[in-house]
């Protein structure tokens, strides 16, 4: 056991990455193909070569045996602060978080790309578990946007796949309480904010340009992308009428290309939401009244948004990343059905920051991150065997491996220090 | 804070038993003080019920033990026979649960439903008394509200009886309860009788950080000296009153200690009336909080969180004392830092006592699904468990922490008909609880929107008798 791992190891470490053949899972492409009982999956430089019925391997490629086992596209973190985080509470600066009194701008300006850190235990920790890419954002600002956001690999010392991949707004009950308390105060400075962006017709202010708006020049040119339908707005809202209020703000801007991102209450505007073509990032389940936006709560919304034709991406967490798969579970055991649960999980992601050219399924020319799991992925007994990312096979180490295999057995003749797992 | 204190020395004498049993009232004495051990009684009463018998059952008995095709019958809130191929008797009602689960009901020792509650609003925060580090006057029974939508919640998915603690930031938070998850008007309605109180401690990050600039402590070493000070303190005061005691069994006529609600507590544990359920996460603080039980003679029934048992799994076993732990969770300070998945199954090997517990209204909600990460996580590791024995994890065990274990926790004959009946193997992501009876009364029915308990502040609230 020990020795393949430490096999696995050094395939990571390899320079140059070797073809990989993928052979005789049953595989959910989540492409055209549909599920293929026995597939095979070749891959190339990185990248997928073919997906295949049937177990036939060319020469060249090492054989990963799947026979009896899953085989998915690499999942994708949908809503993290992965790089940005390693401890949050008393523990040093967290890049997630931002708190300084006398700043007035808006936010929007922030840039993640510059603070993913590719050493913090988090990505061993959540790769090893199926998670190949995530959307990585700031969470706490204090300010109407919290910036712009980054999709990252978690895997290789170059993480950032997608610099300012989106941009994020706060408008639920607990920010718009830190920005003063009051939605009759946020909104005009957000129909401001826009129009301020708007303005400029797509051209980025210079620092000697003329400019009588009152947002910074660089948080309002961080939102000509958005208004401009370049860059994807993922907005934080639970209540319906937040979230009505929202279908109209895209009414009025039809280029927004936005994303809820809470939605505690969206199955009650489902049907609206399907058709202003708004996707939902949720958390499963989150089935309590937290706050009075979060009145009508229930496991059941996944389900019924997607019942409703709305896309829904599942896995809003930082630490536990890893744990989408069993809150799309439960989405699926709340009436969701279990193939757009997986989706959920990895090609709905993808569509929703428009990287679906490249990620969130198992297809031909696109990236080839893949998991081999043991079982069902989104039940809760099962787990990864192999994780390939970026088409090398990674080492299925983490800081928690480690610590455990120290520890499995107690009776050591010498202090724990000494002690190599 | 504008926080009004009522004057409190009338309802403290109210409160004094002036009782002349046990010891014979001469007529130079005056009568005997004795405090009162339950002067907030249990009104529990359990839901109307008939005798039921569930047939074809495969069952999980909560001990270690599976019977496949299994018949449980209960009648008067018992469960009264366990078998296979069973008579049933007359006037049963029957539920035939073939291709389900049944198991006891899941008990959660770690739970701060009603303390802090949905919404979690500030004017509902009541779990941390936390203005001085030794609050063990304070009993979570006084701030638990019973409409909390959280206790529905967590019938849904299983739980039958759960403790209620403080929260972590003092060294000593207070008395915790133990409760039958029944939503009623009162906590008293609620309140699992002859169940012993527990008491919440702390150690680590915690109190030094509430305290730190507050007058301290403001280290690990200065929480460890304030435990300390607090048992002498509680050992003094024992004394005390045993010296009234003893005078008065003497003839003489002493004047009572005055009476101290802090002490009373503490003393409560050194006596072996009050379980100590401390939240600790480092294996070393563990290792001296060990040490200190010892030095002041007392029992501590559980560590709670205990994300680094792993690492001392031997010595607590050898201390027997419980592990309440989560599957995963992990990092969100130094001291959760080294948190592995495979805690649980590691202590459980050691042959310590795991429990699997939530902290949290939400994984109250799916204790089966955190045992079974973990016991898969185990097996993974070569640590070979069978799903029988890691629900020991969910019921035995926490009962046992609880010191109720006489009276469930377990599918044994005699025990109270704490049950849930799964849609599936519990093990299972998909599995959900679809019947849940408490003390033999149907709690909770999947299949019966209608009868889904439905709290007074989600009346007239959107989503209001919504699946949840």
């Amino acid at each position: 056991m020990k020795k393949l791992m430490l096999l696995a190891g050094l395939f990571s470490f390899a320079v140059q990455a070797e073809n990989l053949a993928v052979v005789g899972g049953y595989t959910h492409t989540l492409s055209a193909q549909g599920s293929l009982q026995e597939a095979t999956i070749l891959i190339k430089d990185g990248r997928i070569e073919s997906v295949k019925s049937g177990n036939e391997v060319p020469s060249g490629y090492r054989v990963i045996d799947a026979k009896g086992k899953i085989v998915t596209p690499g999942l994708i973190g949908a809503y993290t602060a992965l790089g940005l985080v390693e401890v949050e509470s008393s523990a040093g600066p967290v890049d997630a978080e931002f708190e300084r009194e006398d700043y007035e701008g808006l936010g929007a300006a922030f840039d993640v790309s510059y603070a993913i850190n590719p050493d913090s235990s988090l990505f061993a920790i959540s790769r090893i578990e199926g998670f190949t890419l995530a959307a990585s954002a700031m969470l706490d600002t204090g300010t109407l946007f919290q910036g712009r956001g980054a999709i990252i690999r978690l895997a290789g010392e170059q993480p950032v796949v997608k610099a300012k991949a989106f941009m994020s707004l706060a408008l639920d009950n607990s920010s718009v309480e830190a920005l003063g308390g009051s939605r009759a105060v946020i909104w005009p400075e957000l129909e401001a904010a826009f129009e301020e962006a708007a303005s400029l017709k797509g051209k980025p202010l210079g620092v000697s340009d003329e400019f009588y708006g009152t947002l910074s020049r660089a948080d309002v040119n961080a939102l000509i992308p958005v208004v401009a339908g370049q860059m994807p707005l993922v907005v934080r809202a639970n209540r319906a009428a937040d979230i009505r209020q929202l279908i109209a703000l895209k009414q009025r801007h039809p280029a927004l290309k936005m994303v809820l991102l809470g939605a505690i209450e969206g199955w009650r505007v489902a049907s609206e939401l399907a058709e202003a073509n708004i996707p939902v990032i949720l958390d499963p389940e989150s089935n309590l009244p937290y706050s009075f936006d979060q009145l009508g709560a229930t496991q059941a919304n996944a389900g019924r948004l997607d019942n409703a034709g709305v896309l829904v991406a599942i896995g809003i967490n930082t630490h536990n990343i890893r744990l989408a798969t069993q809150h799309a579970g439960n989405a699926v055991a709340n009436g969701m059905s279990w193939l757009d649960g997986l989706s959920a999980l990895s090609l709905n992601v993808a569509k929703i920051y428009g990287i679906d050219a490249d990620y969130g399924s198992l297809e031909q020319g696109k990236v080839a991150d893949v998991v081999i799991w043991s079982g069902d992925p989104l039940e809760v007994m099962e787990a990864p065997l192999v994780v390939i990312i970026n088409g090398e096979q990674v080492n299925m180490d983490s800081r928690q491996t480690k610590l455990r295999d120290r520890y499995l057995s107690l009776k050591q003749d010498k202090p724990m220090g000494y002690v190599r797992p | 804070m504008n926080i009004k204190l009522k004057p409190i020395t009338l309802t403290l004498s109210a409160a004094l038993l002036l009782s002349a049993c046990g010891s014979e009232q001469k007529a130079s004495q005056n009568p005997l003080v004795e405090i009162d051990k339950d002067p907030y009684p249990s009104t529990y009463q359990p839901l109307p019920q008939q005798k039921t018998m569930i047939t074809n059952v495969t069952l999980y008995d909560g001990v270690g033990g599976q019977l496949d095709n299994a018949d449980v019958l209960f009648d008067n809130g018992k469960i009264v026979a366990v078998g296979q191929d069973m008579q049933i008797p007359e006037g049963t009602v029957v539920f035939d649960a073939e291709g389900k689960w049944l198991t006891p009901g899941i008990i959660d020792v770690h739970s701060h439903l009603g303390v802090y509650p949905t919404p979690d609003t500030n004017s509902h925060s009541d779990g941390n008394e936390a203005t001085k580090p030794v609050t063990a006057e304070v009993w979570a029974e006084h701030s638990i509200w019973p409409q909390d939508p959280g206790f529905s919640r967590a019938l849904a998915g299983g739980v039958t009886t759960m403790q209620i603690l403080p929260g972590s930031a003092n060294l000593v938070g207070g008395r915790s309860v133990t409760i039958k998850n029944l939503p009623n008007r009162t906590m008293q309605d609620m309140k699992f009788p002859g169940a012993p109180y527990g008491m919440k401690m702390a150690c680590g990050e915690n109190p030094k950080r509430v305290y730190g600039d507050k007058g301290g402590p403001a280290t690990r070493m200065g929480n460890v000296a304030g435990y300390r000070q607090s048992w002498a303190d509680a050992q003094e005061y024992i004394g005390k009153w045993d010296k009234y005691r003893k005078e008065y069994e003497e003839g003489k006529d002493p004047t009572p200690p005055k009476r101290d609600l802090k002490l009373e507590t503490l003393a409560g544990v050194l006596e072996g009336d009050i379980l100590v359920h401390m939240h600790c996460y480092r294996a070393d603080e563990m290792v001296v909080m060990m040490d200190v039980m010892k030095e002041f003679n007392y029992q501590i029934a559980s560590f709670q969180h205990a994300v680094e048992s792993y690492k001392i799994a031997d010595k607590l076993a050898e201390n027997k004392v419980c592990s309440a732990m989560w599957a995963d969770w992990w990092g969100f300070k130094m001291e959760a830092y080294d948190g592995i998945r495979e805690n649980i199954p590691m202590v459980h090997k050691a042959g310590a006592c795991a429990i699997v517990h939530s902290d949290s209204d939400r994984g109250i909600q799916r204790l089966n699904q955190e045992a079974a990460k973990a016991l898969a996580d185990g097996r993974r590791v070569g640590i070979d468990i069978s799903k029988a024995e890691a629900w020991q994890w969910l019921s035995a065990n926490p009962a046992k922490s609880l010191g109720i274990f006489d009276k469930t926790g377990s599918v044994e004959v005699g025990k109270q008909a704490d049950l849930v009946l799964w849609s599936a193997d519990p093990f299972s992501t998909y599995a959900q609880a679809e019947q849940v009876y408490i003390d033999g009364g149907l709690a909770y029915n999947r299949q019966n929107s209608n009868s889904w308990p439905v709290q007074d502040f989600e009346l007239g609230q959107p989503g209001e008798g919504d699946m949840k």
